[in-house]
């Protein structure tokens, strides 16, 4: 029975139609392809007035296949099928070309366009003859969701589902929740103090029934598929017996060990070997950092032990391994700053009263090493004038090429917090001020008002030493001013890098452990850049804030908050739709080799001793069809990707190939099985 | 031998995790690169039988790639090894059948590496382009008048070739 096809040429605007003779191309398959007994062309097959016109073609014209040239499947492959469905044909019986992106945006020769577009529709023609109707297999969604990282992401994500009903893990890798905003100390535009809005949703999330907060714990490994993924987390041993622990802190005030917290304090401050990061943790248990704590180093102290009211501690803690079955994932792993280091002119780490904006945060804070007091390295000098260093590891093709999206406004903030708390001048080098969503405009102006200064130009160096009178003891900024196009050396006490955000060192790893994919720099890729910006595309797991990209605080939030009503709508569907594309193997085909079972990574392949034949189990196939091209006697077929269906799509692909034996349609060679 | 009007056609299988949506990536930046390669999207390429390849070739490609997840990327954990040790094997034998060496490629590709990929299409489809047309249906048939044999025979090899490889 020979198929009737609809082939439907999308101009995308402008996009196709610009490049390929969309006109020629539908005309071409319709009188040259056998079998296509309907060929249009339309301004916009994935609107609404585009897919009634595949719809109805199939009602009236009775189609038995489709055919779409449009764009990538990877965008509207759904839609397409699911158009196809909405007018009762199978929607596995539906194939795109993707003549955009592979043809229109990537060539401006417009005959090797329309030549490669014919191609591509005779491929799909000639494929799509062979598709099977496939019943995609209904799975039910776990309610439980999986957060990975307490930031101000992730802590709102887990709250947003926590409170709709949802039971929520939430894994932190260090020892509380609370990520980079616990360390600042006020946001901008509003100064609203960071910990003031931000702890009263820590201690929500440690107290909330629903969540079961697991901190100093990591993500091991991840199996299953959207909405049955299994996670194993691996919980470090605190050596503090989370059930006995009130939280008092006597064991941290008499711990004798102190250590340069690298992590919350940024290098600025100390701590105890048995620490909490800091006082408002979330959880209130402490940790022993077995680094750096004197028993574990040398066998006797266990000061902390002895002091303990309710003997918590135990140094021969382990760490457990849990399984947690998950329906959903929502990643919000967030960033690492920029090592200024790596700008060796500007002195950092070498020039003592040279900081780091997030070690700039911890001495404003009140709770930070100097209580808030904005003082010189020495610990009592306040410093008369500061420079503000914009850009620093960011916009910057030796670094990164990307603007890290909050500098300039933290750096006007801290201009601000400089005049309030010192009366310093300050001086900021920017190469443009961006200071982009609400209210933010308005802060700019008003700090311009209380006096800070403005210099536009890329500061070359940062040395001490000094030339001119003046400058003697100081740091000394050398850059060119821009605007009034002069080079400026202008002497401070303090300087402030506003050090890029970038990708957590990790980032790679961490996406690769989840299924999902990441930029080069190593930014967490979302399924599509404008209208679907929390999804990946991997089903069921979700990304929100700056593993996605850099971010303020306000578009962290919502895009927790987002992540969270996306998996609500998973779960209140209950079930998802997961993709037929399974292996299966004809028993009496196959010879019992046993050359697949050791190809399937997922352990879907057993061996039937009984019948001396192998057999794939659906469930645990992933459909890479690996084995499928293995199989020496054929036995396997992988569906949707059969080798009939890809043979089929070659000899469509070189339809304009001359061949020796003067056939017109190439016939598919039949490799006997 | 290299003809200036001779446009190579290639055809391409590529993953549908990582070097499918590399294809994307160069569309959607605008990246532009020579018409001459086309497509087909498998899950993995792990997929890519290599009768896939002979298959191409018996039909009039000049040039085949084969495209996936850098090793250590894959989508399905190592299925691209299994690719990697099969090209070998491919290799192998198309360089027994007489096939120039830049006539099949491996080309991994990661779904941020639109550019990548598209440099990869432009040196391969110039590289065929100096090596001129396979026209491979044509040629078998001058020596025994009929490309199903040949295809039958390779596929017996290959067959023979995979229980060793076990």
């Amino acid at each position: 029975m020979s198929e009737r096809i609809g082939v439907y040429v999308c101009h995308c605007g402008s996009n196709i139609a610009g490049v390929v003779d969309v006109e020629e191309l539908s005309r071409w398959a319709g009188e040259t392809l056998d079998d296509v007994v309907v060929s249009r062309d339309y301004k916009f097959m994935c609107s609404s007035l585009g897919q009634e016109l595949i719809e109805d073609d199939i009602k009236k014209e009775g189609l038995t296949r489709v055919v779409v040239a449009a764009c990538s499947p990877h965008l509207h492959e759904r839609t397409f099928r699911r158009s196809c469905a909405s007018a009762g044909m199978n929607p596995y019986l539906c194939q795109m070309a993707s003549i955009r992106e592979q043809v229109s945006w990537t060539t401006q020769d417009k005959a090797a366009a329309l030549s490669k577009s014919k191609a591509m529709v005779a491929g799909a023609v000639e494929r799509v003859k062979l598709h099977e109707a496939l019943e995609p297999n209904q799975v039910p969604v776990n309610p439980n969701t999986l957060v990975v990282g307490g930031g101000i992401a992730g802590i709102q994500a887990a709250l947003e589902l926590a409170d709709a009903g949802y039971q929520v893990h939430l894994v932190e890798r260090e020892p509380s929740i609370g990520g980079h905003m616990a360390q600042f100390d006020k946001t901008f535009p509003t100064l609203d103090c960071a910990a003031c809005i931000l702890t009263p949703k820590m201690s929500d999330v440690g107290n909330h029934p629903n969540i079961n907060l697991l901190s100093y714990s990591e993500v091991e490994e991840v199996t299953g598929y959207v909405g049955n993924f299994v996670a194993r987390v691996r919980k470090k041993a605190r050596y503090v017996k989370e059930a006995d622990c009130t939280g008092c802190g006597i064991c941290i005030d008499k711990c004798p060990k102190k250590v340069v917290d690298e992590v919350f304090e940024a290098g600025l401050g100390y701590r105890k070997a048995v620490y909490r990061p800091f006082p408002q943790a979330v959880p209130k248990f402490p940790v022993i950092d077995r680094e750096s704590c004197i028993y574990f180093e040398r066998g006797t102290c266990k000061a902390c032990e002895k002091f303990c009211p309710t003997n918590a501690i135990d140094f021969e803690q382990q760490d457990t391994i849990l399984d947690l079955e998950v329906g959903n994932i929502i990643l919000a792993t967030g960033y690492d700053l920029f090592d200024a280091r790596k700008i060796p002119q500007y002195g950092y780490g070498r020039l003592a009263n040279v900081y780091t904006s997030l070690e700039f945060e911890r001495l404003c804070n009140a709770s930070g090493p100097t209580e808030g007091k904005i003082v010189l390295r020495d610990g009592v000098t306040q410093p008369k004038s500061v420079a503000i260093i914009h850009c620093v590891g960011s916009r910057d093709k030796r670094h990164n090429p990307h603007c890290s999206a909050i500098c300039c406004m933290s750096a006007l903030k801290f201009g601000h917090l400089v005049t309030e708390k010192t009366g310093a001048e300050v001086y900021s080098f920017y190469i443009d001020m961006r200071p982009l969503h609400k209210g933010y405009e308005e802060f700019y102006d008003r700090l311009l008002e209380e006096g800070m200064h403005f210099i536009r130009g890329r500061v070359a160096e940062v040395t001490d030493a000094d030339r001119q009178p003046g400058e003697e003891g100081k740091l000394i900024v050398q850059a060119e001013d821009t605007l009034l196009g002069m080079q400026r050396r202008i002497p401070v006490d303090m300087v402030i890098l506003m050090a890029g955000l970038q990708p957590r060192r990790d980032a790679k790893d961490v996406s690769l452990r989840f299924g999902i994919s990441c930029s080069m720099a190593g930014w967490f890729t979302e399924r599509h850049p404008k209208l679907d910006p929390v999804a990946t595309m991997t089903d069921g797991v979700f990304i929100a804030g700056t593993c996605q990209g850099p971010k303020d605080i306000p578009d962290t939030v919502s895009q927790g908050a987002a992540a969270a009503a996306r998996v609500q709508g998973m779960i209140a569907v209950g079930s998802v739709e997961v993709e037929p594309v399974v292996a299966t193997i004809h028993e009496e085909r196959c010879s019992g080799c046993r050359i697949c079972n050791n190809l399937c990574p997922f352990n879907a392949i057993e061996f039937l001793t009984d019948k001396a034949v192998s057999y794939i189990n659906a469930a645990l196939c992933k459909g890479c069809g690996t084995c499928v091209a293995a199989c020496p006697a054929g036995a396997i077929s992988g569906a949707h990707f059969s080798n009939e269906q890809i043979f089929a799509e070659i000899s469509g692909l070189l339809y304009d190939v001359a061949r020796g034996n003067g056939a017109k349609t190439p016939q598919p060679v039949e490799i006997p099985a | 031998m290299a003809d200036a009007t001779f446009e190579p056609k290639i055809i391409a299988f590529l993953c549908n995790w990582c070097s499918y949506r590399a294809a994307d990536l160069a569309g959607t930046s605008r990246i532009k690169y020579p018409p001459n390669l086309r497509m087909i999207r498998v899950m993995c390429s792990g997929r890519v039988d290599p009768t896939f390849v002979l298959k191409a070739f018996a039909l009039g490609a000049d040039a085949v790639m084969i495209a996936g997840c850098h090793p250590g990327e894959c989508h399905y954990l190592e299925q691209n090894y299994k690719a990697m040790r099969r090209f070998a094997m491919l290799r192998h034998t198309l360089r027994k059948l007489g096939l120039e060496e830049g006539r099949v490629r491996l080309q991994w590709a990661s779904a941020a590496e639109g550019a990548q990929l598209a440099r990869a299409i432009s040196e391969m489809t110039e590289e065929v382009r100096a090596l001129g047309p396979l026209n491979w249906p044509a040629q078998w048939s001058e020596e025994d008048g009929s490309i199903e044999t040949a295809i039958l025979q390779l596929e017996e090899e290959h067959a023979q070739a995979m229980e060793v490889a076990a």
